[in-house]
């Protein structure tokens, strides 16, 4: 839909991430057609490229000085999307370190697929957060989410297929919703454009009625891409099912990008309606942490205990955007920054542990991990105490971050939901410590990821960048300050 | 360095486990613990320093280290000592070597456990000394990892249990602790339009906070430093952390870490909110009161030594709450001494009735007695320990009790009486207990048991002298006490002052 009748000027600088993204991803596509299938190194060589490129041209839009929009409106260029940019990157780069030692193990089970779709599912996301047009927005949604279902299911086995079909039915469901959330937003203020929508409902030109409904209708389709409660349910199968290495790239890369995306429809778009809003984030955060947290007690298995977990931080961010403005965008990037690092580190070691047999994820898996290898069981226990929100770790930032900005919104009392469903949630962490380093090892006591070097240092410098971030926050909150600075 | 020495105390520990890690698996289990024993003992030497340079005279916050963290959010760095903390950074720069020698012969992951007290040293320094708020927080919240991995991981039969509901009592407390914060927090910025979590700052505009909201805030406080105290009803956890935690673990459990709640009422509920803590003062002292007769009625019946003295603690830290909550000089003073001697003196029971498990392997009051015969050292020192416990005039645990109690009367009568009843309760099971592990007739298997060897001597004799030195010159500790608990009192009472009842040192301890 493109607005005053005037030809778009193709601003191919202010997407050259996205483009190179893409091209790294066809080409990727190109290579693996006709290249041996043993050729996982090389591919992966390719793709750290691309991945660079695409990171430093991300850069250089951070002191971007031309249109605040372009493409017809419908992309914004601005530092918000250029930190979320960055993030999805850096995510995009463990997920494929990741893989390639996984693939490794077995060279049957390599899909050399895997990397074009984490390309598009980077694509679709990094467009998400610096969409202007819910159109776009919509379009952005589906790249990821095709190529997510896909990488749900890329081994072809039973259980990530039946993974990636629960997750795709899912997700279905999403976009209609939010495809009906963008044509009543059409409805009520006759533009899908991001800053437009703004600018009628602050005005007199918006439908409020309408616009309610457009309201609650993108607030279901984010919720279910967020996986807040209660639109969660297939959370726990897709992160379950899927390949580790998978799991650890979405569960971290998909909460990004859709909250990036969340804030800009929220708090440009809708931000007139904030009084309307905040009850509705209100809920959703509260239900999402409650929820989350009570339902991973009863998890026997670890992954899907950490697929119940992030419903859980879904709601923890959520409380930070019930605050509208500065502050609550500020706290929910932040915490977007230290779920990532926290949830890949953990799922990385998750991978790690089950290096030798891919079904290892059942606690009982876990006993004696300290003895059997005292890196990975230190390197979880930092991973778990950071998710539980225990200083001196990120996670505990961050978590002070997203109350604090409830608490200046006036909504204390999710605060004190948030912080006593915290203590609930300690008690499946602790479990997992417990476990690795309080119980003897069952069975084969043998060291499980010999000579994973990559995932392994990987890892480490996760859970240092966790415990450097939680020591010294500062470092990021400069830069963070101007990411959340958004324009109309 | 001078000027950074709150620091230096506080890091000096964790500088201790970067060694510890760096030495890898080429440091020798000997090695380690030497390492461990000697940054304990320059911490310990760092913190006498400290007491050289302190200045007694003065009430307010000495030695400030100051730096911000976070500046956008206003997160300071921020140390600062006062006669209060002083004495409590003094007592854990002393346990904590003495804890160390005192497990000596832990030989199951010896590295993971000394890290684990180094850390734990670290957090329970930088507790006592932090004036910001999230700082506080952080290090309050840091107890909790390392003692939970020591309960956990070489604790008695049920420690995983006792370990997880420590971990989960604590937690629940501060996560009210975390939110009151930040309530705080954004209570002080919309009054002065700048977040702080300095506590002075906030201290100058608590006044100004609306009556409703600090009431609000000081029950969230309240809760945290209830738990971890604890006060009644709130110290289910403690009996079952106290008796499965290792000895080590026991002591600084009872010695150190129950007084980071008794510190934190003084320096955050009655200084930040001197108008809810006189509205509450009655409940919580009523609430100390039950506490006190109630661990003692429960110390009374147990069979177990290592609960009896666990159950004691209740009861003395009780002494502590209805002291502070007197808001006498007093009383206060008397609170904070109490403190001090009550982790001495509970500290030293843990270290003797683990030495006498070593040797026993029970803990059972019944499977005990006439050890006295057998082990005159050992049991000596224990009936001197148990006299200064139980408040013989003359060793430390009179003076306490005796200025808590006096300043109390000066209040209320009826709690003064009460807490007064627990002192002869106190003095049954302390010596009933004493009498059936010492006297009667003793066990063929005990009869060949060793005496005190010279490393558990080298551990006791220090705190023993410290019960004594502290029992005839109580003045050495509430000389640095007294102009703080002072200026705390004057914050929650600026006006009306009960009748002072001679002078508060409380120096006539000859014969009561």
């Amino acid at each position: 839909v493109i607005a005053q009748g005037t030809t778009p000027v193709f601003t191919a600088s202010a997407i050259l991430p996205e483009l190179i993204l893409v091209g790294t991803g066809l080409v990727g596509l190109l290579y693996e057609a006709f290249s041996p299938r043993s050729a996982r190194l090389t591919h992966l060589g390719f793709v750290l490229l691309g991945l660079a490129a695409a990171a430093y041209t991300s850069t250089l839009l951070w002191g971007w000085d031309g249109e605040a929009f372009v493409l017809g409106d419908t992309v914004a260029v601005d530092r918000f999307s250029v930190m979320a940019r960055l993030i999805l990157i850096a995510i995009a780069l463990v997920g494929c370190l990741f893989y390639t030692s996984y693939a490794g193990r077995d060279p049957g089970a390599y899909r050399g697929e895997f990397y074009p779709l984490v390309m598009f599912a980077t694509t679709g996301m990094t467009l998400i957060a610096a969409a202007n047009d819910l159109i776009v927005v919509f379009l952005a949604l589906e790249i990821l989410s095709l190529s997510l279902y896909v990488l749900t299911g890329i081994t072809g086995r039973d259980r990530p297929t039946e993974a990636s079909v629960k997750y795709f039915l899912a997700g279905a469901f999403a976009s209609a919703f939010f495809l009906y959330g963008i044509a009543m937003a059409y409805g009520a203020t006759t533009s899908t454009k991001i800053t437009e929508i703004a600018n009628a409902l602050a005005g007199t030109t918006g439908e409020k009625a309408l616009a309610l409904l457009a309201m609650a209708l993108l607030a279901v389709g984010f919720a279910f891409k967020v996986s807040a409660a209660p639109f969660h349910m297939w959370t726990p199968d897709a992160y379950q099912g899927a390949p580790t290495p998978v799991t650890a790239y979405m569960s971290a890369a998909t909460k990004v990008a859709a909250f990036f995306a969340l804030i800009r429809v929220f708090d440009v778009a809708l931000q007139a309606l904030a009084w309307d809003w905040t009850p509705v984030i209100y809920g959703l955060a509260a239900v999402s942490i409650v929820l989350g947290s009570v339902l991973a007690i009863a998890q026997r298995d670890v992954k899907r205990m950490l697929a119940y977990s992030s419903v859980a931080h879904a709601g923890f961010i959520l409380t930070g955007l019930t605050s509208p403005g500065a502050l609550g965008i500020r706290s929910a990037i932040f915490y977007l920054i230290a779920y990532s690092l926290m949830t890949l580190g953990a799922f990385g070691v998750v991978m790690l542990v089950a290096a030798r047999d891919e079904d290892r994820t059942s606690l009982s898996d876990y006993a004696g991990l300290a003895s059997t290898s005292p890196l990975l069981a230190a390197l979880m226990t930092v991973f778990l105490l950071s998710l539980a929100g225990i200083p001196p770790t990120v996670g505990f930032v961050a978590k002070v971050g997203v109350f604090t900005a409830a608490i200046d919104a006036g909504h204390w009392s999710l605060a004190l939901i948030g912080v006593i469903a915290s203590v609930a949630a300690a008690f499946f962490y602790l479990r997992v410590i417990v476990t690795m380093y309080m119980r003897e090892p069952e069975g084969d006591r043998r060291e499980d990821a010999e000579g994973w070097a990559v995932p392994r240092a990987t890892a480490v410098v996760l859970a240092a960048s966790t415990l450097v971030l939680g020591v010294f926050p500062g470092l990021l909150s400069a830069f963070i300050e101007e990411a959340a600075v958004l324009r109309w | 360095l001078t000027e950074h020495l709150l620091s230096v105390v506080v890091f000096l520990p964790l500088a201790g486990l970067v060694l510890l890690v760096a030495g890898g698996r080429g440091l020798r289990d000997d090695a380690a613990r030497w390492l461990t024993l000697l940054v304990m003992l320059a911490t310990l030497g760092v913190a006498l320093v400290i007491w050289r340079d302190f200045d007694t005279a003065a009430p307010g916050y000495q030695m400030v280290d100051e730096a911000w963290w976070v500046e956008s959010v206003g997160i300071k760095y921020l140390l600062g000592i006062d006669g209060i903390s002083l004495w409590l950074v003094l007592l854990t720069a002393f346990l904590f070597p003495v804890s160390i020698l005192a497990s000596w012969s832990i030989s199951t992951n010896v590295r993971r456990y000394l890290g684990a007290m180094l850390v734990l040293e670290t957090a329970v320094l930088g507790s006592f000394l932090a004036l910001d708020l999230l700082l506080f927080f952080l290090f309050f919240e840091a107890i909790l990892v390392p003692m939970y991995l020591l309960i956990g991981g070489w604790g008695g039969d049920r420690r995983v249990y006792a370990a997880v509901k420590f971990f989960l009592f604590t937690m629940a407390g501060s996560a009210f602790l975390l939110v009151a914060t930040l309530f705080l927090y954004a209570q002080a910025s919309s009054l002065t339009g700048q977040g702080t979590f300095d506590l002075r700052a906030l201290e100058a505009v608590a006044g100004s906070v609306p009556v409703e909201n600090a009431r609000w805030l000081f029950l969230g406080f309240f809760v945290a430093f209830a738990v971890k105290v604890p006060v009644f009803p709130l110290h289910t956890w403690l009996p079952d952390a106290h008796t499965e935690a290792p000895t080590a673990g026991s002591v600084l459990l009872a010695g150190v870490l129950l007084k980071v709640g008794t510190y934190g009422l003084i320096r955050f509920n009655l200084s930040l909110f001197p108008e809810a803590s006189r509205y509450f003062a009655d409940l919580v002292s009523i609430l100390a009161v039950i506490g006190i007769i109630y661990g003692a009625i429960c110390a009374l019946i147990q069979s177990d030594v290592k609960r009896l003295v666990a159950y004691s603690s209740v009861s003395h830290l009780g002494f502590v709450v209805l002291g502070i909550f007197a808001f006498t000089q007093q009383a206060v003073t008397g609170g904070v001494l109490q403190m001090v001697n009550h982790g001495l003196a509970t500290g030293a029971l843990f270290l003797l009735v683990g030495m006498i498990y070593d040797r026993t392997h029970t803990r059972e009051l019944s499977e005990m007695g006439g050890l006295a015969s057998v082990m005159p050292w050992l049991l000596g020192a224990f009936l001197f320990t148990v006299l200064a416990s139980v408040g013989l005039p003359g060793l430390n645990g009179f003076v306490g009790e005796f200025l808590v109690i006096a300043g109390t009367f000066a209040v209320n009568h009826w709690y003064g009486s009460l807490a007064a009843v627990a002192v002869i309760l106190a003095a049954i099971y302390l010596l009933w207990s004493y009498q059936r592990v010492a006297f009667g007739p003793g066990r063929e298997e005990h009869r060949h048991l060793p005496d005190l060897s010279g490393r558990e001597t080298l551990v006791l004799a220090p705190v023993l002298a410290l019960l004594l030195v502290f029992g005839v010159f109580p003045s050495v500790v509430t000389d640095a006490i007294d102009p703080a608990a002072r200026r705390v009192i004057d914050r929650v009472q600026p006006v009306d002052q009960p009748v002072d009842l001679g002078p508060p040192e409380g120096v006539e301890v000859a014969e009561p």
